[in-house]
């Protein structure tokens, strides 16, 4: 947004003012986030910043919440059931939600538009409502406080971010690619591996991460599916929220941003990869 | 061998003839034949890719909810408990107590229950249900249901003395009305209606009006939720779909951390700064802008609930606004002004009429995000910021009262289908993306 040279003294004031707006919303929508950071260092039991911290005096920070976070067995545990819930509904949401893209990008496939209308209804439909339904369901087959229930959960919620990203990469795939590995001799299956799997990995990766950090941030469905044993490291700051309020969650929202910003750079570069492969080229 | 398959799934068109004159393939048979059996091969092929999904989201999505929607008007419990009582009840004018057949067949009805096996008894759960029409009906129940063993003739004597509740017209009126395997009651009381003495449905007393006002109070946040999100979100699209594509890049970082980072940190982040003796108030204590008495009540009430979901769903309005407006063309803008237009109309009439594609799918989407939103509401909104879906499971949770959870459910569920349609006619599915 470069000044042009006939701009009246208006024009520029004008120009000046919004980008002060903009930039103060940019500030809105970063600094709840990034001021968490700083006050997990809180020497003091307080969610406000201390005159010491204010002073610089290295006596008002300590990291003493961190090792309040690590010492604590229901945070550990909470830890272990995040990732390993996380990664067991990613499996089961990547590969269900990879094949039925397959499927659906696919000419010949009839129904389409109502299919992936339900396909895509664990995205639609509010949290509270696919909770509650669980909650009953799964209480009823006595899979509810377990494992299972909550992988199954997870993962359900998870395929739609599968099916749209993954069928989003079809949209670039060169079919001709398929009909010349075949004419060339390959079994659908090989020409799966070797030629679709690499084109459309990109679009994979990416749904499988979206699966995962819906699974990862998932609080309704472990509120009203998951037992004591399952809960996950959101149920846990719920609970620190809502009893016991302590900066151990400081510590515990400082860890997670750093995991996001992980995980938004993997998939800044896994867009840019996709973008290089299918020939997109940045404009 | 790999050269014939494919050429004779594809249907390849060859230049031999049939005896009567129809093209045919390599192998002989007719090519309209071959080519239907190709098709359907392949259909079948695509329906089989997507029909373990489809399965698996049937049975652990689509059925536990149908389920739940079906208890709203589910009603088994006084069928159950109190069959003869219903048959002897048919005769009942529903004025008045009932006469002595009623009472003895409830004696019956009673006595049967307390020989079945424990799980199987049927007279708890209707203590329960008429708990929900009438409110001492449930002790009622149990302490009848623990005398009725020393029960004598005449039965209207002794049910009436056991509890005065079985002499009121009310409760019989409430059984024989219920006695039926389907109700529309849960949609009633979720309606902040009642069922008056001749069987109208009427309004509630004023002081027992809930959930009507609830929803328009969901109704009326989320729509300011999703003005704020325009309010905020407009003008950095614009920004970012004016800047080169190296800087916007960058400054979307800005839009994309909040977006992927855990939503509970981003709502216990407003707890710290908008509490009481928070960030915010602290500063402006600290600076002196107000003493230490006048401190902002901000969160814990409907502003909070304001302020941390316009952060949370603020992405939601950007991203669609973002892609909408990067495809408008710059040269439009000075088309306009170079043919006289001041600013202001150039952009009113030909940029903002561009965006509203993308305002309608942000507008649509934050609106059905925040009209079904949980967490953020339960933790932050107090009892003035509630929404309808604290009420749900508040329902499920604590007051256990699972048919109206479910008619409340159920009707969330609807509005948010109707508007999810409108979305999809607005801007269709395809549009939607992530990051």
């Amino acid at each position: 947004m470069s000044m042009p040279a006939y701009y009246t003294t208006k024009d520029k004031i004008w120009h000046y003012t919004f980008r002060v707006l903009c930039y103060a919303i940019f500030f809105f929508l970063l600094a709840p986030i990034l001021i968490m950071i700083p006050l997990s260092f809180n020497a003091q039991p307080f969610f406000t910043f201390t005159r010491e911290m204010l002073t610089l005096n290295p006596d008002g920070y300590s990291l003493r919440w961190y090792r309040d976070f690590l010492g604590s067995e229901s945070w550990m545990r909470s830890i272990r059931n995040s990732f390993g819930i996380g990664i067991a509904a990613t499996i089961v949401s990547t590969t269900l939600g990879t094949l039925a893209a397959l499927g659906l990008s696919r000419s010949e496939m009839p129904a389409k538009g109502l299919i992936m209308g339900i396909l895509i209804s664990p995205m639609i439909v509010p949290l509270i409502i696919s909770a509650a339904g669980m909650f009953f369901f799964f209480s009823s087959i006595n899979i509810a406080q377990t494992y299972l229930g909550v992988v199954l959960a997870h993962a359900a919620l998870g395929t739609p971010f599968v099916v749209i990203t993954v069928t989003a990469t079809l949209v670039g795939f060169d079919q001709s690619l398929i009909r010349a590995a075949a004419n060339l001799g390959a079994s659908p299956t090989r020409t799966f591996f070797k030629i679709t799997m690499p084109l459309i990995l990109p679009g994979v990766v990416s749904g499988a991460l979206f699966a995962f950090i819906t699974s990862f941030d998932e609080i309704v469905v472990v509120l009203f599916v998951a037992g004591v044993e399952q809960r996950t490291i959101p149920r846990e700051m719920w609970s620190g929220i809502r009893e016991d309020i302590s900066p151990t969650i400081l510590a515990v929202a400082t860890i997670l941003v750093m995991i996001s910003i992980a995980l938004l750079t993997v998939v800044e570069l896994l867009r840019r990869r996709g973008e290089r492969l299918r020939g997109v080229t940045p404009h | 061998m790999a050269i014939q398959s494919a050429t004779s799934e594809e249907g390849a068109v060859g230049t031999a003839t049939d005896s009567r004159g129809r093209l045919v393939t390599s192998d002989g048979t007719p090519l309209r034949r071959a080519l239907e059996r190709a098709n359907r091969r392949r259909k079948l092929t695509a329906l089989a890719l997507v029909a373990p999904l489809l399965a698996f989201i049937l049975i652990f999505f689509a059925f536990p909810i149908a389920q739940m929607m079906w208890r709203s008007v589910d009603n088994p419990q006084i069928v159950n408990a109190l069959p003869r009582t219903l048959v002897a009840l048919e005769d009942w004018n529903g004025q008045g107590v009932p006469d002595e057949p009623v009472f003895a067949a409830l004696h019956a009805d009673m006595m049967e229950d307390l020989d079945r096996p424990r799980r199987e008894q049927a007279i708890g759960p209707l203590g329960i249900r008429l708990n929900y029409e009438l409110s001492a009906a449930r002790s009622a129940i149990s302490r009848t249901a623990r005398n009725v063993p020393d029960f004598d003739a005449p039965y209207r004597d002794a049910f009436t003395d056991a509890h005065r509740l079985w002499g009121q017209p009310e409760l019989w009126q409430i059984i024989k009305r219920e006695g039926r395997p389907l109700t529309l009651s849960y949609y009633v009381a979720a309606l902040d209606r009642e069922y008056d003495a001749e069987g109208n449905i009427v309004k509630r007393p004023e002081n027992r009006q809930i959930y009507v006002s609830l929803f328009g109070r969901t109704l009326a946040l989320s729509l300011a939720i999703t003005a704020m999100t325009f309010l905020l979100g407009f003008p950095i699209a614009y920004y970012l779909s004016t800047l080169p594509m190296r800087y916007a890049n960058l400054l979307m970082i800005a839009v994309l951390l909040p977006f992927w980072t855990s939503l509970l940190v981003r709502t216990s982040a407003w707890i710290v700064l908008l509490q009481q003796q928070g960030v915010i108030n602290n500063a402006l204590v600290g600076m002196g802008f107000i003493n230490d008495d006048g401190r902002f009540s901000l969160i814990y009430n409907q502003t909070g609930t304001i302020i941390a979901m316009t952060h949370i769903l603020l992405p939601f309005m950007v991203l669609p606004l973002y892609s909408v407006m990067r495809t408008i063309p710059p040269t439009y803008l000075r088309a306009a002004k170079s043919l006289g237009a001041t600013p202001w109309t150039a952009f009113r009439r030909v940029y903002f009429p561009q965006t509203l594609p993308g305002i309608g799918a942000g507008g649509v989407l934050v609106f059905i995000i925040s009209i079904g939103y949980y967490i953020t509401p339960a933790l932050v909104s107090g009892q003035s910021g509630r929404m309808i879906s604290n009420e749900i499971a508040r329902h499920i949770q604590q007051s256990l009262n699972w048919g109206l959870a479910a008619a409340l459910g159920t009707m969330l569920l609807v509005g948010v289908l109707v508007l999810y349609w409108l979305y999809n006619r607005l801007v269709g599915t395809d549009s939607l993306k992530f990051g």
